[in-house]
């Protein structure tokens, strides 16, 4: 029986960790490592023009969801309302059964994916997992934080 | 009853969460029976548990049940509704893990047992305490497996 005891103490521990771990990264900002100046697959402002939508001026927040992941629809009324009260911001939401193209040009691995792009459409950086209205304000501070882009000028 | 309507079904997000507490707790006692034949018996109940919580979501299990009657009755209504889908896949990896421990354990092989009901355990709990999304986290991988033999 010890054995058990032991087990499910080692159990305990993991989920533990596992759930803290788990829980601050979600929806953690994380910028972008620039990639060499003017590189085309940095920049999303075709994917933007296929779906018929103008780069926000401050920022645009595409979104990559899953119709089985919970946390995609509180990130998107989070990010749909913070787009609806701040000028210059857009949110697009793409699901991943749509466009498995875009799931492999982002690499992304996690539902929901959110990529911060700047008004050029490159991305500046990125948060996985739910996002808090703390953590969509957090990913607007980077954007306007980020150098601008020295070639586009 | 139509299986698959153009708008699934809503249901109250914390239900799936005290249902997965529920589970937590039996698998735990299964972890603690250690590999015998009780272990066997309590872990096909929690697998049985999950099939309808897989073909239908949550809310048709017993545990949705127990929360339904004893539980939501005393809570404040939810602030929203959640789509039943992302749970529903839950309960569809909870089946496969717990049952690849059943299978396993009716063929002889007891001591697949604790690992079956720890692995889920440990979904199960996370689950219940951090609201940990495993449609989120596992539906891209499950994809690229599925289209893995191009």
């Amino acid at each position: 029986m010890t054995a058990q005891w032991t087990a499910l103490v080692a159990l305990l521990v993991v989920t533990t960790v596992l759930g803290l771990v788990w829980r601050s990264a979600q929806g953690r900002v994380r910028a972008t490592a620039p990639s060499g100046d003017d590189d085309a697959d940095a920049r999303w402002t075709d994917e933007l023009a296929a779906q018929g939508v103008a780069p926000g001026e401050r920022v645009t927040f595409l979104q990559l969801s899953a119709e089985v992941c919970s946390a995609c629809r509180s990130t998107a009324r989070t990010l749909g309302s913070l787009a609806a009260e701040e000028p210059g911001v857009v949110h697009l939401e793409i699901d991943v059964d749509d466009r498995p193209d875009l799931v492999r040009r982002a690499q992304v691995h996690r539902t929901p994916t959110v990529l911060v792009l700047d008004g050029t459409g490159a991305e500046v950086a990125r948060a996985s997992g739910g996002m808090t209205p703390a953590r969509a304000r957090e990913a607007l501070g980077s954007v306007e934080a980020a150098p601008v882009p020295g070639r586009t000028a | 009853m139509s299986l698959e309507t153009s708008s699934p079904p809503r249901i109250d997000p914390r239900g799936p969460r005290v249902g997965a507490g529920i589970t937590a707790v039996l698998l735990a006692v299964v972890v603690l029976l250690g590999p015998t034949t009780s272990a066997l018996v309590l872990l096909t109940v929690v697998a049985l548990s999950f099939v309808p919580g897989a073909v239908r979501g949550p809310q048709a299990t017993w545990q949705g049940w127990l929360f339904r009657t004893l539980i939501r009755p005393r809570l404040a209504p939810p602030e929203e509704l959640e789509d039943v889908r992302p749970p529903r896949f839950a309960q569809t990896v909870g089946l496969v893990v717990t049952g690849v421990g059943v299978v396993a354990g009716w063929a002889g092989a007891l001591a697949v047992l604790p690992w079956a009901a720890g692995l889920a355990f440990v979904a199960a709990a996370l689950n219940a305490t951090v609201g940990l999304c495993l449609g989120c986290e596992l539906y891209l991988l499950g994809r690229r497996l599925r289209r893995a033999p191009s």
